[in-house]
């Protein structure tokens, strides 16, 4: 089987993925290292053209899992593939394939205005210059970012360096994007400009998107299905639909909150 | 390829922001270098030669080494973003480019060293050649050559002091010792030829030397250099430039495959 016939199959195909953690604890002379599983056991496929919105309890263990995804982070037990690639030993490679977001983090410079992290995508992703004149032109109207692409990023507010990191994993036209949080402290505008932009962006050039909020409003704008994460383990995956009908009576809210007590109860 | 000049240009763009901070630098180094240059003239005084050099040799070591400072970065704190950005998992930025990691911060540090030569480095030995006498270079572009590759193992090192933080996350304490350590056996405190023979030997074939003793003896032109010549003082910092890189992308693949990214 070549590598595109397994991207058409699964763009994420993850099955029984762990990751533990060590951890010293204790000052010097009583100090003991412990295993704290962050993740348990993982599976996940994602198809091409889906969008997938992970919940979950702080904790959860969703950031390792993107984490293991994007290759930045080898799991300790299962097998994954992501575009058609092991993660963390191809993750060069993969980073061509793909784009992420970590809605925490930027990956923009710092010190310098936001078109040049823009315009540097163009060499980082060999993008023919043509296509990327045009990609730029496009998402820069689309994401509102003329009024400050002349910006130093560390002036920007958060909602508008979260639509440049948002571009900067676009340009190169990656058919999986991953994002961490990517609405996380935005304004009810700019969070309705970012979901309305992936919901096109999933539509029209059927980029498959796998993301993780806390933000219901996230799940019921975009997606169709809802994976819940809870203590490292999947608690839920199915359609919204499916997430509804487990307590017709009451709003998704409560649905998802009964999920992650439902968690804390057992052992 | 391409890439790693954008990197270069942005590099050196980011780091001419700090206008202030460069004029500060130049004016400290020249002063401790006019200080350093005036106690080299008293000890010379009672020996016009030692070990091979003269005091004109000596004072103009001093300076190379002040104007090397800003360069190679090798007395201060971290001095690497990379440091920071460990610390707090920003790395996983960094790791998401197609790009290497090493030769990421490589082509954007010789961005910072070519501004901090140009703008701290150069006008601190301009200040010396005012100040004292100094002595011309005597293979002008073997000590061009050799200043390329200062900046390059300037780079490597430091680039392997950061690294340790995906181990320790709290570099600081490797960087004052290395702070330390790195300059006097670089010769950039004080003249190799000044220590006893035997030591100065020893450290001139370590790779701090290459730092400053190296190029300094290639300006000054000194047959106390590998092979007694200028190639044999290029060659020794070549090596050491490919070990040292060597060994940052090996020590790089162990620590992305083994070390964890930190933070949400
Ligand atoms: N570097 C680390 N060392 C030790 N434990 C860690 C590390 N990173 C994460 N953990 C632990 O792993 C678990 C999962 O963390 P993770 O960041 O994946 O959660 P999350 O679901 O993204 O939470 P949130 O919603 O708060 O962002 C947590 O219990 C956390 O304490
Ligand atoms: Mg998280």
């Amino acid at each position: 089987m070549t590598t595109e016939e397994h991207t058409a199959r699964a763009m994420v195909e993850a099955v029984g993925i762990g990751r533990d953690f060590t951890v010293a604890e204790g000052r010097f002379p009583r100090r003991v290292k412990r295993v704290v599983p962050a993740v348990r056991s993982i599976d996940l496929t994602v198809r091409p053209g889906e969008i997938v919105a992970c919940l979950g309890p702080n904790g959860a263990g969703k950031s390792s899992t993107m984490k293991m995804l994007t290759g930045i982070l080898s799991p300790t037990r299962g097998s994954l593939r992501v575009a058609g690639l092991e993660p963390s030993r191809r993750r060069t490679t993969l980073a061509r394939r793909i784009g992420v977001v970590f809605g925490q983090r930027t990956g923009l410079w710092w010190d310098l205005p936001l078109r040049d992290s823009l315009e540097l995508t163009r060499h980082l992703y060999r993008v023919p210059a043509a296509e990327h004149a045009h990609r730029y032109a496009e998402l820069t109207e689309l994401l509102e970012l003329g009024p400050f692409l002349s910006t130093p990023v560390r002036q920007l507010s958060l909602g508008q360096r979260m639509r440049g990191d948002l571009t900067a994993a676009l340009l190169h036209n990656p058919r999986l994007l991953v994002l961490d949080e990517p609405t996380i402290g935005l304004d009810v505008v700019s969070k309705a400009t970012i979901r309305s932009f992936l919901a096109r962006l999933n539509r029209e050039e059927g980029t498959t998107i796998l993301l993780t909020t806390h933000d219901l409003g996230d799940v019921e704008r975009l997606c169709e299905r809802v994976v819940v994460i809870d203590r490292g383990s999947v608690a839920f995956d199915g359609g919204l639909d499916g997430l509804r009908a487990r307590d017709p009576g009451s709003d998704i809210e409560t649905v998802v909150a009964g999920l992650y007590r439902d968690g804390a109860a057992r052992p | 390829m391409l890439v790693h000049g954008a990197v270069y240009a942005r590099g050196l763009r980011r780091y001419s922001t700090y206008r202030a901070a460069t004029l500060a630098g130049v004016l400290t180094n020249s002063v401790f270098g006019a200080i350093n240059a005036m106690v080299l003239l008293a000890l010379f005084g009672a020996r016009p030669e030692i070990n091979g050099y003269d005091a004109t040799d000596a004072v103009t070591q001093v300076f190379i080494g002040q104007a090397l400072i800003g360069v190679t970065l090798i007395i201060s704190g971290p001095s690497l973003d990379l440091s920071t950005r460990i610390r707090t998992g920003d790395v996983a930025m960094d790791l998401l480019r197609p790009v290497p990691l090493q030769s990421w911060w490589l082509a954007q540090d010789l961005g910072r060293a070519t501004f901090a030569f140009a703008w701290r480095g150069l006008p601190t030995f301009a200040v010396g050649a005012l100040l004292f006498d100094l002595a011309a270079p005597d293979a002008p572009l073997a000590t061009v050559v050799s200043l390329l590759l200062v900046a390059v193992l300037g780079f490597a090192l430091r680039y392997l002091y950061t690294l340790s933080g995906f181990w320790i996350l709290d570099v600081r304490g490797l960087w004052t010792l290395m702070g330390f350590v790195g300059p006097v056996a670089a010769g950039m405190m004080l003249p190799l030829a000044l220590f006893p023979a035997p030591v100065a030997d020893v450290l001139r074939l370590l790779p701090w030397a290459s730092l400053v003793q190296i190029p300094a003896e290639i300006y000054l032109g000194k047959d106390t250099l590998p092979g007694g010549s200028a190639l044999g003082g290029l060659a020794l910092q070549a090596g050491w430039a490919t070990v040292l890189l060597g060994l940052g992308a090996w020590v790089t693949g162990r620590a992305t495959r083994k070390v964890v990214v930190q933070g949400g």
